[in-house]
């Protein structure tokens, strides 16, 4: 590596004081998770559904010996249905259990986008829009480019859908 | 030198663990008047161990109460006491509470000080049973001076120590002079030494130890003391500690500190009859022994962390592991350089590969698997303790100890298998009036059998008592409303009903076999391990029950089915046969709930699309499909599937891991083309198909 290319790399190690998040979309909208998270970026493939579960969890894979579940998050959330595309992606995440481990899961988007760099300053707390839309799994909102960016908590999906889930 | 204890805590505490099993276990062998020698020793030296290291680690309690319990075993050993009953029976419960005291420590808890005041003052009594008077900590190693005195309590002025490392005492780390030099600052201290047995220059071994010791303690010090130096040191070297009396006390010995050169002489004496044992003890071959027995023995309580693996075992994974890195290596070589004229060398290679994988795979599944004499072992101290407690006379016979079994199913077959021994004792067993008037023998007999059976280690219960009280179940199930007075049950249905929650047909409840709550955990438990349990029985002639387990939780033996596009796997061990069915067979249960007539049974069909809830599937008319007829927790059913694709073993994944237990499902599995297939769990499948077909209003009834 050349010494060019370090300073650069050390420039923006500087300017990147703040969290990055990986950002997505859904719909029209763009999420963003903490890239710290994110466990790695696959493409769409067929899933092993899981009888009786939620419509919303498409079933599991095989992620290199483990058996990580998959979850659409359009149905999550109770957005309008995709075809399944060659853009489709499934971010595999990963967060601490409450029980001490580490979980992961896989959520399937429309695309990947970008990486955003925010300080904790900058994110907004997410208004309250009563009952009609489910806001639990939200850190946050941030602005990025005049786009509005909803920042999702990995760790309360996790658990959520367990809880969701645990009815079925 | 400070270094952070704490990290040899675990291996201390496994290590004690395992010292109470041994001490356990070989105190349930000794026979009170007739106690064998080593056996003693073998106790000894596992109390000894467990004060040295709580002495070590700080835990002063455990030490001190150990070493009162060593006192005694000590003298049993030099047969200076008389092994009672009495006394083994207080050595036993010492046992306990000494196993109390370190799982208090493991834990960070305080153990029940009353308890061990209590038992502490129970083993005074056993020590002062004979030589009352003389102080506890000296009564052992004094008494072979003292005793030929008067009961005037004479205090020796000082103490006189003949000290001979092994030849390799320095090898183990450890050095004579730091040794010498630590008495030397408890006491006032002379020393002289006996060069004798120093080879000629040529013939020595610099890191040998030729040289021994006379040494003279000027002051009337504890003998605990001295004995604390020697700690470590003591299985590799000889050494007496004698007393030195005042001089109106005895002329024999003032007259020795008087002739030191014949104290040098005397040394090969002096060990040998003031202290025989010191030299006896330390037989190499016995010590063996005592380790070999203590493989044998420990763990059984608690779940370890850790595993005691044969050394031949790695040797073979070793071995196997060279195998694939050569064969690795040949197929690399095939690549370098790859034409199509090598091709059936390439096949060649790829075979071995497989092959050396398999192999692979099986000793590493073989690491896991420990003798279940691990989960044996607690049974003999269990049968004394309650034969005793019960006032029965039982013997306990047990085979196939060595049947080797995964180290998880060891560890939860524990609590169901012993809750199963107990109930054979306390319901069984008759007393032996009883089992006088009944003609037979007054000692009942509880035989203990493991063996393989196929895939399966099958563990039996089988005693000679008085056998099942048919009616007894069959009327107290009626009384809770799990039958109907009129109901025709086979003796099979009537004995698998007490395996129903909150069912029990004891006369009174005993702190023995409990309330009732036993039976079903004992059956859940089992279930959980993917196992069944089954009893036989004959009235007055006793009963069985035959435990069927998996040999390993992580592998299973499985029927892939299809349904639709999905694929199931089905353990084979649920699977009694799969049929095609016709008409003649079908009937239907009110209308609705289908069955089909297997020889003399009933039994309903569970459509796995249905209750799974799989839209595309192939056959909807049952005569097209094929039936997997399935048992699970004593019940049986028909499971409808598309198709039988195969039997393989699979290798068990959990779904809990990342995502949370499915109804119906017991695990996942990753097949040869790297998808994934659920494995069925048939008991669970059994209860969705029950709910679902109360949810479609279907009167299917499962509960047959």
């Amino acid at each position: 590596m050349s010494q060019d290319n370090i300073v650069a790399l050390q420039a923006v190690d500087d300017e990147d004081a703040g969290t990055q998040y990986l950002t997505f979309m859904l719909a029209d909208e763009q999420y963003g998770l903490n890239i710290l998270q994110v466990q790695e970026i696959r493409g769409w493939e067929q899933v092993t559904r899981i009888p009786n579960a939620p419509a919303y969890l498409r079933g599991v894979i095989n992620l290199r010996g483990t058996i990580v579940p998959v979850l659409d998050l359009r149905r999550r959330f109770d957005m309008p249905v995709a075809e399944y595309t060659k853009e489709t992606v499934v971010i595999v995440v990963h967060a601490a259990d409450p029980a001490g481990g580490e979980r992961s899961l896989g959520l399937v988007v429309d695309a990947v986008s970008d990486v955003l760099v925010a300080q904790d300053d900058d994110v907004a707390s997410t208004p309250d829009f009563g009952a009609n839309v489910p806001t639990e799994n939200i850190l946050g909102l941030v602005n990025a480019d005049g786009h509005m960016v909803m920042l999702l908590d990995v760790g309360s999906l996790l658990e959520t859908d367990r809880a969701v889930g645990g009815d079925a | 030198m400070s270094f952070d204890m704490a990290q040899f805590h675990q291996v201390f505490f496994e290590e004690s663990f395992e010292g109470l099993d041994i001490m356990e276990s070989g105190l349930l062998d000794m026979d009170p008047g007739a106690a064998d020698a080593e056996a003693i020793n073998a106790i000894f030296r596992a109390a000894h161990s467990i004060k040295g290291g709580s002495g070590t680690f700080g835990f002063m309690n455990v030490s001190e109460f150990t070493h009162v319990m060593e006192t005694l075993l000590d003298e049993m050993r030099d047969g200076r006491r008389q092994v009672t009953g009495d006394a083994v029976n207080v050595l036993l419960q010492s046992v306990d509470v000494l196993r109390d005291m370190l799982t208090a420590a493991r834990d960070g808890g305080e153990p029940d000080e009353e308890r061990v005041t209590a038992q502490r003052a129970d083993l005074d009594r056993v020590l002062a049973d004979r030589d009352a008077g003389v102080p506890v900590g000296d009564a052992p190693e004094v008494e072979g001076s003292t005793s030929a005195e008067s009961p005037g309590d004479v205090q020796p002025i000082g103490w006189r120590i003949v000290f001979r490392p092994h030849q390799h005492l320095m090898r183990t780390g450890n050095d004579p002079l730091r040794i010498i030099r630590e008495l030397g600052s408890l006491a006032e201290m002379s020393a002289e030494c006996d060069i004798a047995e120093l080879p000629d220059l040529e013939s020595l071994e610099p890191e040998d130890s030729y040289l021994s010791w006379n040494l003279r303690l000027h002051e009337p010090i504890d003998k605990a003391q001295i004995d604390d130096v020697f700690e470590w040191v003591e299985d590799d070297c000889d050494f007496a500690v004698i007393p030195v009396m005042p001089d109106s006390y005895d002329p024999a010995a003032t007259a020795q500190p008087a002739e030191p050169d014949t104290a040098t002489a005397d040394t090969d004496k002096v060990p040998l009859q003031a202290a025989p044992p010191p030299v006896e003890r330390r037989d190499t071959a016995d010590r063996r022994k005592a380790d070999e027995r203590r493989k044998h023995a420990g763990g059984a309580t608690g779940a370890s962390s850790s595993i005691r693996v044969d050394i031949h075992k790695i040797d073979t994974l070793i071995n196997m592991v060279g195998e694939l890195v050569i064969t690795q290596s040949m197929l690399g070589m095939l690549g370098d350089d790859f034409q199509m004229s090598r091709v059936e060398r390439l096949k060649e290679g790829l075979a071995q590969l497989e092959r050396h994988t398999r192999e692979l795979q099986e000793s590493v599944m073989r690491i896991r698997m420990v003798p279940i004499s691990f989960s044996f072992s607690r049974f003999p101290r269990l049968v004394h303790d309650l034969s005793q407690k019960l006032g029965k006379k039982i013997e306990l016979k047990m085979s196939g100890e060595n049947t080797e079994v995964d180290k998880t199913v060891i560890e939860k077959i524990g609590d169901p298998l012993v809750h199963l021994v107990r109930n054979s004792l306390d319901h069984g067993i008759e007393t032996p009036e009883e089992r006088a008037a009944a003609g037979k023998p007054e000692t009942g007999t509880v035989h203990l059998a493991a063996s393989h059976r196929g895939g399966n280690i099958v563990i039996e219960i089988r005693d000679d008592g008085r056998g099942l009280p048919r009616d007894k179940i069959f009327a107290k199930a009626v009384e809770r409303g799990l039958v109907k007075a009129d109901d025709h049950l086979s003796d099979k249905e009537v004995y698998d009903l007490i395996f129903q929650p909150g069912f029990s047909t004891a006369e009174q409840v005993s702190d023995v076999s409990g309330r009732g709550v036993g039976m079903d955990v004992v059956r859940r438990n089992i279930n959980e391990l993917g196992g069944a349990i089954e009893i036989e029985s004959t009235p007055g002639e006793g009963s069985a029950i035959v435990v069927r387990l998996p040999l390993t939780l992580a592998i299973l033996d499985g029927q892939t089915i299809r349904i639709g596009d999905e694929t199931y796997i089905v353990p084979l061990v649920s699977i009694i046969e799969s049929i095609q069915i016709d008409d003649s067979m079908l009937n239907k249960v009110a209308g609705r709930g289908e069955t089909f007539r297997l020889r003399e049974e009933y039994l309903p069909i569970v459509r796995m699309h249905e209750v799974f809830g799989i839209d595309e599937h192939d056959a909807d008319e049952l005569t097209d499909g094929i039936l997997v007829v399935v048992e699970g927790e004593g019940r049986k059913c028909g499971l409808f599937v598309d198709d039988l694709l195969g039997q393989q073993q699979v290798v068990i994944k959990s779904l809990e891991a990342n995502y949370r237990k499915v109804e119906g499902i017991s695990g996942a599995t990753i097949l040869g083309d790297g998808s994934v297939a659920l494995i069925i769990d048939i008991p669970g499948l059994m209860r969705l198909a029950k709910q679902h077909a109360g949810r479609s209003d279907a009167a299917m009834a499962l509960t047959a």
